[in-house]
């Protein structure tokens, strides 16, 4: 009985030091996949602003249009980090320009609970982020999305709630 | 609480000959001297089978929406604090008519978590159980087991701040003193010093436990979709397994839909078969919805449920 306790628990010291050569050797090459929910009356039209004027930002968003950030169900960000995202951003038209007219205030509220809750329970801050961006603002675009890139990055790929990691879901 | 129980019985007597209500949501005993069932009173016969006393946990309003009524038939219910916030929060949001509701408020001084019971009494049955004092005594044949108030009563009771309805339309002798010195907040407060992977650890090993069995919705008075989100197959929003990462999800996302409702009767936990500490998260997420948008649920019948509202100037220093 010893004996195979002593197998087991060394084959699983073998499969953890696997894992970490692994994640070492993914470090320096891995880039963040994050997926970008963007209003489209304003936050869309802020990354293409910020793309027709040829403003430079990391090539780790993944954009989703969506009518209003009021759209965005809690649901879909755990479903993100569920499926392999290693970080979400919700960007929605700043307070009293949403296009539906509250639909941005009854977005931040839910996002204020979901974010409260991840953090309580101990999800990393960073992985999840919001951002107002409106039409114009091209340069807050990709500094928004400089700063959740980099604040990912720091993070590492995504463990938490993740539910199945599959081989062509590690290469990008 | 015996003379409670007779006024309990009378008044419900009184009500259905008069005709005030057609029926009369209650408690009845349960498949064991400490626990009880819900009943539907609708004659002046079904009077005699209510009680009110420790054992009764269940949340009644959830079967407010339930009860068969003809149009402006009025139904009563037997309220206890939890029981009130219940239906107030049913009125908030559009479910009942506030005066389709008779409420009858109790005098309520906590639960029994019937599994804290179940430790001490093992399997024996008990044929009888009274409230002595401060101590609860459990008698069966041969045995007598008893044990400290505090011993026995559910999680969520000794956090109660609200022991009776906000609103009630008759009370059974009189509504009882609310302790809020005795409303804990250490298990919330000691927990949030933990580190985060201490939490994430925490709550692994709870809804690890889950078997997804849905009992905490099913007893929810909160949980009255008609399709649950885990139940939609188009989308499937979720693996039918028991893979903790869809098990957490079920779980975060049924805080997040009671997020502003939960009226805290910690009718989730007793239903629990598994003992999976459900209200840790409520708890946070109650304070939240209170310190963030001034928002407690279940007090006030015609305010906007806060997750439906909202205030132009609510904080938003979580937004870049």
């Amino acid at each position: 009985m010893k004996e195979r306790m002593d197998s087991t628990r060394s084959h699983q010291e073998h499969k953890a030091d696997d894992k970490r050569a692994e994640r070492t050797e993914t470090r320096n090459s891995w880039q963040p996949r994050i997926l970008a929910f963007l209003c489209n009356w304003c936050s869309y039209a802020g990354a293409d602003l910020a793309g027709v004027s040829r403003i430079q930002y990391p090539p780790n968003i993944r954009a989703v249009r969506v009518p209003c950030s009021g759209r965005v169900n809690p649901i879909f960000i755990l479903k993100c980090l569920q499926n392999g995202f290693d970080g979400v951003l919700v960007s929605g038209c700043h307070p009293g320009d949403c296009h539906y007219i509250s639909g941005n205030y009854v977005a931040r509220r839910k996002f204020a609970v979901l974010k409260t809750v991840l953090e309580f329970m101990g999800l990393e801050p960073g992985r999840v982020q919001f951002s107002w961006v409106s039409a114009g603002e091209g340069e807050k675009f990709a500094q928004v999305v400089t700063r959740v890139t980099e604040d990912v990055k720091r993070l590492g790929p995504a463990r938490k709630l993740v539910k199945a990691v599959r081989s062509s879901d590690t290469k990008d | 609480m015996a003379n409670v129980e007779q006024l309990l019985r009378d008044k419900v007597e009184e009500l259905l000959k008069e005709k005030k209500v057609s029926c009369v949501i209650g408690h009845a005993r349960g498949s064991t001297a400490f626990r009880s069932t819900p009943v539907f009173a609708r004659s002046e016969a079904d009077t005699d089978g209510l009680i009110f006393d420790i054992t009764c946990g269940n949340n009644l309003a959830q079967y407010l929406r339930r009860c068969d009524r003809a149009q402006g038939d009025r139904v009563g219910i037997v309220a206890k604090g939890c029981d009130g916030r219940a239906v107030v929060q049913y009125v908030a949001e559009g479910q009942v008519k506030r005066e389709d509701v008779l409420i009858i408020g109790v005098p309520c001084e906590g639960v029994l978590d019937h599994r804290k019971v179940r430790d001490r009494v093992q399997d024996r049955d008990v044929s009888r159980c009274r409230v002595d004092g401060e101590t609860v005594v459990f008698e069966g044949k041969d045995f007598e087991v008893s044990m400290d108030r505090s011993d026995v009563l559910s999680d969520s009771c000794k956090r109660c701040r609200y022991p009776n309805p906000p609103v009630y339309d008759v009370f059974i002798t009189e509504p009882v003193e609310a302790a809020p010195e005795k409303c804990g907040r250490q298990e919330l407060e000691k927990f949030e010093e933990l580190g985060a992977s201490e939490r994430w650890a925490f709550f692994e090993k709870e809804f690890a436990k889950c078997i997804r069995c849905y009992a905490c919705r099913n007893a929810c008075p909160m949980c009255y979709c008609e399709e649950c989100f885990v139940d939609q197959s188009d989308p499937q929003w979720f693996g039918k397994s028991t893979d903790l990462s869809d098990t957490m999800l079920f779980h975060i996302v049924r805080a997040l839909h009671t997020a502003g409702r939960c009226v805290e009767c910690g009718a989730c936990e007793r239903a629990c078969p598994l003992g999976i500490n459900l209200s840790l998260l409520n708890q946070r997420v109650e304070r939240e919805v209170r310190e963030r948008f001034g928002y407690t649920p279940g007090l006030v019948p015609d305010q906007i449920p806060a997750m439906a509202a909202y205030n132009e100037e609510d904080k938003q220093e979580f937004i870049l």
